[in-house]
Parts: C-alpha cells; structure tokens; sequence
C-alpha cells in the first residue's frame, strides 16, 4: 500500500514547481539566459552533479508504503506497521545486515571482546568474527586486505566501464538526436556529415562538460567500489545497535534535503507576499509588517524554535491518536521543524525584497504602467515579482545549506528532528559519546560529518554559481 | 541624539509586547496548562489532583485573561498572563520549575557566558577582518582564490565539527586544556581557552568572505581610484581608505550581536560545560522548563533591541554625516 506522508507530499508539490517552472523558462530566451551561464560554469555543474546524486537518494527514499502481511482479518489486508521506503527495498541488504554492536569500516571482527568457547571447550575472551562483515572469509587476519584491495580493484574497474558505457551511449544518443532533429526540420539545416566519433571530440572542447564528464567517471567509480564492498562488508561500519553506518547516513539524505527545501517552500510565499506588499502599497500596510518582522526578528532564532517545538512536542505528545504509524508520527514533526524554521526564517529575505520593491516602484517603467492605469495587482503580478525573482532564487540556494548544518544544531540542542527519524543531526547527537571510547568509535561521526560536507559543500558552490549568474551587480561582457 | 534615543526606546516597547503576546500566545494558547502539567508529571503518575496541584504550585491555576472572580485591579492582575507574562517588562522572570528565581540565575550566569563570548568575538573580529583585507590586497589572484576556497570550505564545515573535533585534539589527544569544566578568576583561562578558539574557527569561513564581499565593493568606488592616483601604496589605501568606509557595513552586522553576547552560545557552553547562559537554556529545553525558556526569550529580544540601537549610535561615531534626530 502506498503512502504519502505529508512531507512527501511537499516534496511532490516542490518536484512539480521545479519541473514546471524549468519548462517555463526553457521556452523564454531571458530566462534562460543566467542558467545558461550556471551551465558554462565548471563548479556549479560538478556540484549540481553532485547535489542531483543526493537529491536522486531523496527521492527515491521519498516513495513511501507499507508491506502487507500474509494474515487477513476479516477478508482485509492487514498492512504491517512499518513505513518503509522504495530506498529501503534497495538497500535491503546492507538494512538488514545488522550485527550485535559497533564494528569498524571492512572489519570482520566485533568492537568488543567476548567470551567464546573454543573447539577444546575453554572460555576464551577475544573479538567474536562478525555475523556478516567479512563472514566470507576463511582467515580474515590474512586474507582482509588482499579481499579488500581485490573488491575496490574490481568495484572500480566496473564502475569505470558503466560509467564510460553510459557515456557512449548517452553521446550516440544524442548524436542520433541531433540528426534526426536536422533531417526533420526541412529548413535547409545542413546534415552534417560528422559521426559520433566527431560529435564527442566536439562536446569535449566543452570546458564544464569536460570536468563533469570526468567527475561522473569518479563517482561511477566510487560507487562501484562502495557496491563491490557493500556486499560483504559495512563499509562504514556499523554503529551501536549494530545497523550499517552506510546506511543511516543514505537515509539521513533525505531529512536534510527536506528540511533545506520544504522550509523555503513555507518560508517564500511570506516573504514574497509582505516584502513586496510592504515595497509597493508603503503607508500602515508597510509599517504593520515592518512590526511583524521586527517582532520575529528579534527574537533569537534558536529561542523561537525552541520554544515552538517544546509545544508541539507537547502538542503532539497530547494528540497520540492521530497518527496510524510511528513514521506518520516523525514525519508531522519533520513537517513542523520546517514550519517553524519557515516563519523564523522569512524575515530576511522580506526585508530584501521591501528593499528592492521599494526601489523598483519608482522606475520609470513602473511609473508609465501606473500612469496607463495599470491596476496595482497587475503591476505587482506582471513588474514587481519577476524583476525580484533573482533575489528569492538566490536567496533560496543560499540558505539551502545553512538550513542543512542547522538541523544538526537543532537536533543535537534536543529540538530538532523526532529521534526516530534518521538525519545526520541525530546521528552525530547518537554518536557524539563515542568519541571517549577506547578505542575510538570514530566512524558513525565521520560519516555524517563526511557526507554533510559533501551535501553543504556542493550545495554551497552550486548557490555561487547561481549567485556569479544572476547577480545584475557583476559586469558582464 | 537624546530625543532619538527616547524615540527609539518608546518604539522598543509595542516590540517588546508583540514578542510577550507572542510567546504567550504560544506557552498558554496553543497548550493549556493541564497539558504541560501533564507533561511535566509523566504519563504515568497523572491523577486530576495531581495536576490541580502542580499547577498551584507554579502558578498556573489561574485564568489566562480575564479572572472574572477576583476584584477590582486583581481582576486583570490575577491571571496567567499579568503574573507570567507582563512582569517580565520588570525583569521580574518568576523561578524556574525546580523554585530557583530565574533573574538571579540569570545574574550569576552572565558572567560565565560572557568570558566565553567576548574573547571570541573580539579575537574573531580581528582575525576575519585581517584575513578578509589580505584577501582583497590579493584579489583575483591565485592566493585569493584559494583563500575564498578555503572559506567555502570551512563554511561547509558543520559547527558541531569544531567542537567535537577540538575537545578530541586539544583534551584528549595533545592534554593541553580540560576537556570541559569551569572555575572563576584567573584559573578560568585554561577553560576558556579552547572554546574560544573553536568559536572563533567555527564562523571563519562566512564571515571572512563576507567581509572580503564588502571590501571588494568599496574598492571598486572612485574615492579609492582617486587615492591610488595620489599614489599612496595599496596598503596604505586598504588599511586607511577601505577600511574606514567599509565601517558602515561591517557596523550593521557586528554591533548587532554585542549585547546578545551575554546570552552566550548554546552549543560551546553545553559542550565545554560552561555554567552560563547558554547552557542553562539548554538545561532548560531539555528539561521542558518552560518558565526559564520564556525568561530567555524575553530577554534575548531586549537585547536585540538594545543591538539596534546601539548599531544606531555606532554609525554617528564612525561617519560624521550621520545624524540622528
């Protein structure tokens, strides 16, 4: 049975607006025209390369439904508890893998000692082997490295052929495309005589093209590697119950995407709609929602959403029958962490876009649509909001990544995601004390520090990347 | 400038009541008291008169409004939100759930939380405007651009990094500075050290490069062309020219955050154990004290209040034609 939990509702609705609006721009040549220089940047398409593998990883975790169990009551199918995911049926190997507790990245033995009663029937306290890491192996003491080495050798050499078949195919593809397109089109586009040979040597002058192509190799690379290993070992580790590091953080994904995207999508239409109420209309409208933000805005952040999550923690904690499933339950707490960070977070851009509103109202071009008696909805509508589009995209991508490392902060102050639910927030919170063990439990940590970087980091060149594209202040020849 | 500054203080307060109703709203409206009684008590032990009896006992029993058996003034007085809200205007913030008053707590706790926040931000003022300069002396070459790469990098960083990966390094690894801890007077360096060298790594990313965005601004300004033209070295422009009128900028975001300064930083106080503001507000979330996260609240928007004005008076000190009326 499929669900929908309400954020994957969000998500949906935020799917369809990107796709929507991609189409909209792809036919209008203005528009177009700054992605087009975000596309002529190396940086921005490696790390939308990257950022794409993430939000694939999302989505595919976004696909949310219940298994049904063999047992009927009363001629009904009953359908089990757990809320599972399209991502979790593909990683079912390495989900329920679990072994008894900690165990280091590609070891084949437990963190800790045991009592195990030896062939001769003497207690002997050692570290037990693992139940699947490394359960291959005859010795592993031996045999562990060169296992390991061989895995990555041949991880990489596969990923590497799909990744270079991928990329003949999708290039004859394309070439074939191109082709077609000329041979339809009757409009006396020359056919040109080139093969696909010719047409990849001819995309490879392509700058950004060049390193994207290079980092899709890398990654196929990589992951054909982390597949290879994956298999037989816990890449990552695996953490104090003995689930798969690996995994919690590819499910942590998806909490951080969320709450970086549904946030923005609750924060915009307050911000819009009062920043440029507040520019245009001006007299008390302007100074009831100047107070408004004032008022938000001085308050401190993390107090404001403390606070809000206390109550409706308790709030939910009083309504317990509304949820069917324990992920239901997470879930409306995901939906109102981005709620509340969305009303805290509106009030800077509305300050900007009152701004720029302010600004734009008394242009010449605004002035001649209010002399033609333009009404103001229109002039709001048809001037207003697309000359101030730039400064809520880039706004948008910027706070992306701030709103990522803010979850771990708020997850770890206690009021963040519902422990339940998997995010690099609790997952750092879970591990933080492991650091005091001896040895060190080092790799739960490392992974959600590890893929937070990568997430913010491609997050936050992408956003300069959209930011060098359309920004008006920078000259550009 | 007297008559500016009692302006600006009048117009805190309609603020200062939006921020009250609004909390209030939020502690008493969206959640009756029996629920946070409930909460309070444990799913378990809840009886009708335990919860009547916590309730006494913190003052919640009592209507939110209007008390229409009371008599005269104590009609309005007698309620939840005169005797939990409205005295905070007099710093009066009631006790906290384990019956400490919440404004002496506060008193004690300031202290602390400031020997934490002062050092970091002034050393981190320092040290991003530094590097932040150096980056434009050598803008558009490859030092800058490795400079700005290293920001994006460190900004990408999460701050629970630095400070699980300092107190590993420092404390654990190298033993130089207690892991956590505090102690009052001089032997308080040694605490203070670490967490103030976190928090000064913690926003070195953002903040350098924002700061190098607001020099690169001014640099393109003729006022810095017609310098040059005098032939005065870059450095001398940078440092006397630059710097100078980039204080307006700089001013709007720094002086902001001096008063709040006191509130400490949750993260490094919980952390390094820091008996300060910050922790105790943590303490406090954690221990869904709500007295306490209201105080806190209260207080935090006072101080930022308190930022703006001083922001104000700041620019009048740094650029002559500023004036307030």
């Amino acid at each position: 049975m499929p669900v929908i939990l309400w954020t994957d509702a969000m998500i949906y609705l935020l799917l369809a607006t990107v796709v929507a609006a991609a189409l909209w721009i792809r036919k209008r040549p203005h528009l177009a025209l700054p992605w087009q220089r975000v596309a002529k940047s190396s940086v921005g398409m490696v790390s939308l390369l990257l950022l794409s593998l993430f939000v694939l990883v999302g989505l595919i975790d976004t696909m949310h439904y219940r298994v049904a169990l063999p047992e009927k009551s009363n001629g009904q199918t009953v359908y089990s508890v757990e809320v599972l995911s399209v991502f979790d049926a593909f990683a079912q190997g390495i989900k329920s893998r679990t072994e008894k507790t900690y165990s280091a990245p590609l070891a084949a033995y437990l963190y800790a000692k045991e009592s195990m009663e030896t062939l001769e029937g003497k207690i002997r306290r050692d570290y037990p082997r693992l139940r699947y890491g490394g359960a291959h192996l005859a010795d592993p003491q031996r045999e562990l490295l060169g296992d390991v080495l061989k895995r990555t050798g041949i991880g990489a050499l596969e990923g590497l052929l799909i990744g270079v078949l991928l990329i003949v195919v999708s290039n004859m593809l394309f070439h074939f495309f191109v082709k077609l397109r000329a041979v339809w089109s009757s409009t006396g586009l020359e056919i040109s005589k080139d093969n696909w040979i010719s047409t990849f040597t001819r995309a490879m002058k392509n700058k950004p093209l060049r390193a994207l192509l290079i980092t899709a190799l890398l990654i196929a690379m990589l992951l054909g590697i982390t597949v290879n290993l994956a298999a037989v070992y816990h890449v990552l580790g695996t953490d104090k119950v003995g689930q798969d590091v690996l995994y919690l953080a590819l499910k942590s994904i998806r909490t951080g995407l969320v709450i970086g995207t549904v946030t923005t999508l609750v924060m915009l239409p307050f911000a819009l709609l009062f920043g440029i109420a507040a520019g245009y209309l001006r007299g008390w409208v302007d100074d009831a929602i100047q107070y408004l933000y004032t008022v938000l805005s001085s308050i401190p952040s993390v107090l404001l959403i403390a606070a809000a999550v206390l109550m409706m923690q308790v709030y939910i904690e009083m309504h317990p029958e509304w949820f069917e499933t324990s992920a239901a339950r997470a879930d409306l707490r995901l939906l109102f962490l981005c709620l509340i960070l969305g009303v805290t977070s509106w009030t800077g851009l509305c300050r900007l876009l009152r701004g720029e509103t302010l600004k734009l109202r008394e242009l010449e071009y605004i002035q001649a649509a209010q002399a033609f008696g333009v009404s103001s909805s229109r002039i709001l509508t048809r001037h207003i909001v697309p000359n101030v589009m730039h400064i809520v995209l880039i706004a948008v991508v910027m706070d992306f990544s701030s709103l990522v490392l803010a979850e771990a902060v708020l997850s770890y102050v206690g009021v963040g995601v519902d422990p339940s639910t998997m995010s690099f927030g609790t997952l750092i919170n879970s591990a933080r004390l492991e650091m005091g063990r001896e040895p060190m439990v080092w790799w739960t940590l490392a992974a959600a520090f590890g893929f937070m970087l990568v997430l913010v980091l491609a997050a936050n060149l992408f956003a300069d990347a959209v930011r060098d594209a359309f920004d008006p202040r920078l000259n550009r020849a | 400038m007297i008559a500016y500054l009692i302006r600006r203080i009048l117009y805190a307060i309609p603020i200062l009541i939006g921020v009250n109703l609004l909390t209030f709203s939020l502690f008493f409206v969206v959640n009756t008291a029996d629920d946070m009684a409930r909460m309070q008590l444990g799913m378990k032990r809840v009886t009708p008169e335990a919860i009547e009896k916590w309730k006494q006992q913190h003052g919640y029993d009592k209507p939110l409004l209007f008390n229409a058996h009371a008599e005269g003034v104590r009609k309005i007085s007698d309620t939840i939100f005169f005797q939990k809200s409205a005295r905070m205007f007099a710093f009066d913030f009631g006790s906290s759930n384990d019956g400490r008053n919440v404004a002496r707590e506060i008193q004690t706790r300031m202290m602390p939380s400031l020997a934490i926040a002062l050092p970091t931000f002034l050393i981190g003022l320092l040290i991003y405007i530094t590097f932040a300069l150096l980056m434009t002396l050598f803008r558009a070459t490859a030092l800058d651009m490795l400079g700005v790469s290293l920001c994006v990098l460190l900004m990408s960083i999460s701050g629970l990094f630095y400070i699980i990966g300092g107190q590993f390094v420092a404390s654990k690894l190298w033993h130089w500075v207690p892991i956590s801890g505090y102690a009052s007077g001089m032997d308080s360096i040694k605490f203070v050290l670490l967490p103030v060298l976190i928090g000064v790594m913690g926003s070195i990313g953002a903040s350098s490069r924002w700061y190098r965005t607001i020099f690169l601004e001014e640099i393109g300004k003729d006022y810095v062309r017609t310098a040059r033209a005098k032939g005065l070295s870059e450095l001398r422009v940078l440092f006397r020219h630059v710097l100078k009128n980039a204080m307006i900028p700089i001013l709007t975001g720094v002086v902001v955050v001096i008063p709040l300064l006191f509130m400490g930083s949750l993260l490094t106080e919980s952390f390094f154990g820091i008996p300060g503001l910050g922790s105790y507000t943590i303490d406090a979330i954690n221990a869904q004290d709500f007295g306490v996260v209201r105080a806190m609240v209260f207080l935090g928007s006072v101080l930022y209040i308190a930022g703006l004005v001083l922001t104000d008076i700041s620019y009048t000190i740094v650029d002559p034609r500023v004036r307030l009326q």
